[in-house]
């Protein structure tokens, strides 16, 4: 047989695109290397206990029944309900600088009167930088490439406000280092600050599986321990895939969610397009510390942290193996659900050098992990109660874990910096999804599946081409 | 089937696309769209949900057909006379 169209990836986006070509009839297969579904947000079990990777919180909050915003319109368009993501909000978040802090929630209101008493000669500006942003249109498939940095020097003349507000935007979504495009920036800001934060009580594994539930359901057919070796072309044409174990399949359109560098690392050589693309090189390591009772009884009730030790904000491939200048400390039991989780945690998270992860032998690794893993940790214990004599289960992953389990090439997170927002290749019928087309965060991912969906694969005049 | 029973399926194709909406007291000569939160996406997913049920097929110049309830059971009346009504 052959298929309408091929997903590779069975992460978030790849899922979302899948449930959307199978609720109009196409025929799909969603193809994953992985021995199980998510992708860069997954989910693990080791000695007895449930671990997240990825999704430290669902972002653009909305409360359920809300007609408006990314949250609704994804929910609409993969047909689930408000009950199927079971989000509760964030108790609320702050962000750490030197001598600074700022406080926000999932009410905008609390983030604008907290930069009014910290900064308040800038208040008006930051504003009228509101007020601009709120007219750019982010999700545009068509848009010059902006520097957010030089955009909010416009308004704002505190340099460490400028660092401040890129932090949390940066490490939740950055692949560009340094900086952001303003388009880029836009889909962050909405979705964290003006959106805000919330989780499902059991965590990222529960939207995975209703995302598979409802593919299944709708006659969708998913291929774990399906690795795509090789798309195959016909006179310059996506016609198929063959898969690791030699297995050979048709399909009409490839849509490929592996990144943009390494789709193309997938085309036969003599194919390869011309011109390079240059994947990301933004990674992390995180430590998970499972503790004996809930963080707020260690007096931490904040949802995330996002902590910088110095005046700026250094987001970029760091020259040591792990920068711990600055970092993210998450709890996932700090959101306001009906009742406590079972599992107490803290995770923190840093910026790594993919290389220096990469290039450690088998035996050097895991002491090295272990030791950075220490660091990390003293490191954020300058902005969180001391935590390490609760701790009674641990894992940390690199850029190596990352590598090895999504097939990212340099383990990176949030893809290469350019984005392809229309999602179209060199290669005709080869498109792409997640995180490299460029609609960010795990909402983000989702909708970018749904729109090259909509776009490339299900308009009625894409179809013409096909039939 | 009839205009009526073409209005009962546009309504219940709205509903699916837009559960969140009351339609109890939808206006059939204002445009869907000052009624209700529809975007592009939910606009396209009218006429495939319509693709879908009874293999209509609606260019992308015609969509503007399908503004109003009043003017889309027009556009689809002749087209769907001899569709079966699911009800």
């Amino acid at each position: 047989m052959t298929y309408d169209t091929i997903v590779i990836g069975a992460g978030l986006s790849g899922l979302a695109a899948g449930i959307r070509l199978a609720y109009f009839e196409k025929s799909v297969c969603v193809l994953e290397r992985h021995t199980t579904i998510g992708g860069l947000n997954s989910f693990y079990r080791l000695r007895d206990r449930n671990y997240d990777v990825g999704l430290h919180a669902m972002t653009n909050f909305a409360i359920p029944g809300t007609k408006r915003g990314p949250l609704s319109k994804l929910l609409r368009q993969l047909r689930l309900r408000w009950d199927d993501f079971d989000l509760s909000p964030q108790n609320g978040s702050t962000i750490a600088f030197p001598g600074v802090t700022l406080q926000f929630t999932n009410d905008f209101a609390v983030l604008e009167s907290e930069i009014a008493r910290a900064f308040p000669s800038q208040i008006d500006g930051f504003r009228r930088f509101t007020a601009h942003l709120l007219a750019f249109d982010e999700l545009a498939l068509e848009q010059p490439e902006l520097s957010a940095r030089s955009i909010l020097a416009e308004y704002i003349t505190e340099p460490i406000l400028i660092e401040m507000l890129l932090c949390p935007l940066m490490f939740y979504g950055s692949a560009r280092p340094m900086d952001m495009d303003f388009g880029q920036f836009v889909i962050m800001f909405k979705s964290i600050f003006m959106e805000g934060f919330g989780r499902p009580h059991a965590g990222v594994r529960l939207i995975l599986k209703k995302l598979v539930r409802q593919f299944k359901l709708l006659g969708g057919e998913l291929r774990l321990r399906a690795g795509v070796r090789e798309i195959v072309l016909d006179g310059g044409r996506a016609v198929g895939v063959i898969l690791d174990d030699g297995t050979e399949l048709a399909a009409h359109n490839i849509l490929s969610s592996a990144g943009s560098a390494e789709t193309m690392r997938m085309l036969p050589q003599s194919d390869a397009p011309q011109t390079s693309i240059e994947p990301g090189d933004i990674s992390f390591m995180e430590t998970i510390s499972i503790l004996d009772r809930e963080p707020a009884e260690l007096g931490n009730d904040r949802t995330i942290i996002f902590y910088n030790d110095s005046p700026d904000f250094r987001y970029e491939r760091p020259s040591e193996p792990i920068d711990v200048r600055s970092g993210i400390i998450c709890c996932p039991n700090n959101f306001q659900y009906d009742k406590p989780l079972e599992d107490s945690s803290v995770r923190i998270t840093a910026l790594a050098d993919p290389h220096y992860w990469f290039d450690l032998s088998e035996e050097e690794y895991p002491a090295r992990k272990e030791s950075w893993r220490q660091k990390i940790i003293e490191s954020a214990l300058r902005f969180c109660p001391d935590f390490r004599s609760h701790v009674v289960d641990a894992d940390t992953f690199s850029p190596r874990t990352i590598k090895r389990y999504t097939g990212h090439l340099n383990g990176c997170v949030y893809g290469a910096p350019r984005k392809i927002l229309d999602g179209t290749t060199s290669v005709d019928k080869l498109f792409l999804c997640g995180t490299d087309q460029g609609f960010l965060g795990i909402v983000g991912s989702m909708l970018s599946g749904i729109s090259m969906a909509n776009l490339h694969l299900l308009k009625p005049d894409s179809e013409v081409a096909t039939s | 089937m009839t205009p009526e029973q073409i209005r009962t399926v546009i309504l219940d194709i709205l509903s699916r696309i837009a559960p969140d909406e009351d339609l109890s007291d939808l206006d059939d000569t204002v445009p869907f769209r000052e009624q209700m939160e529809l975007d592009s996406m939910d606009f396209l997913d009218i006429v495939m949900e319509l693709r879908k049920r009874y293999r209509v097929q609606i260019p992308e110049e015609e969509y503007q057909q399908l503004v109003t309830m009043q003017s889309t059971v027009e556009y689809l009346e002749p087209r769907l006379k001899d569709a079966e009504s699911p009800a």
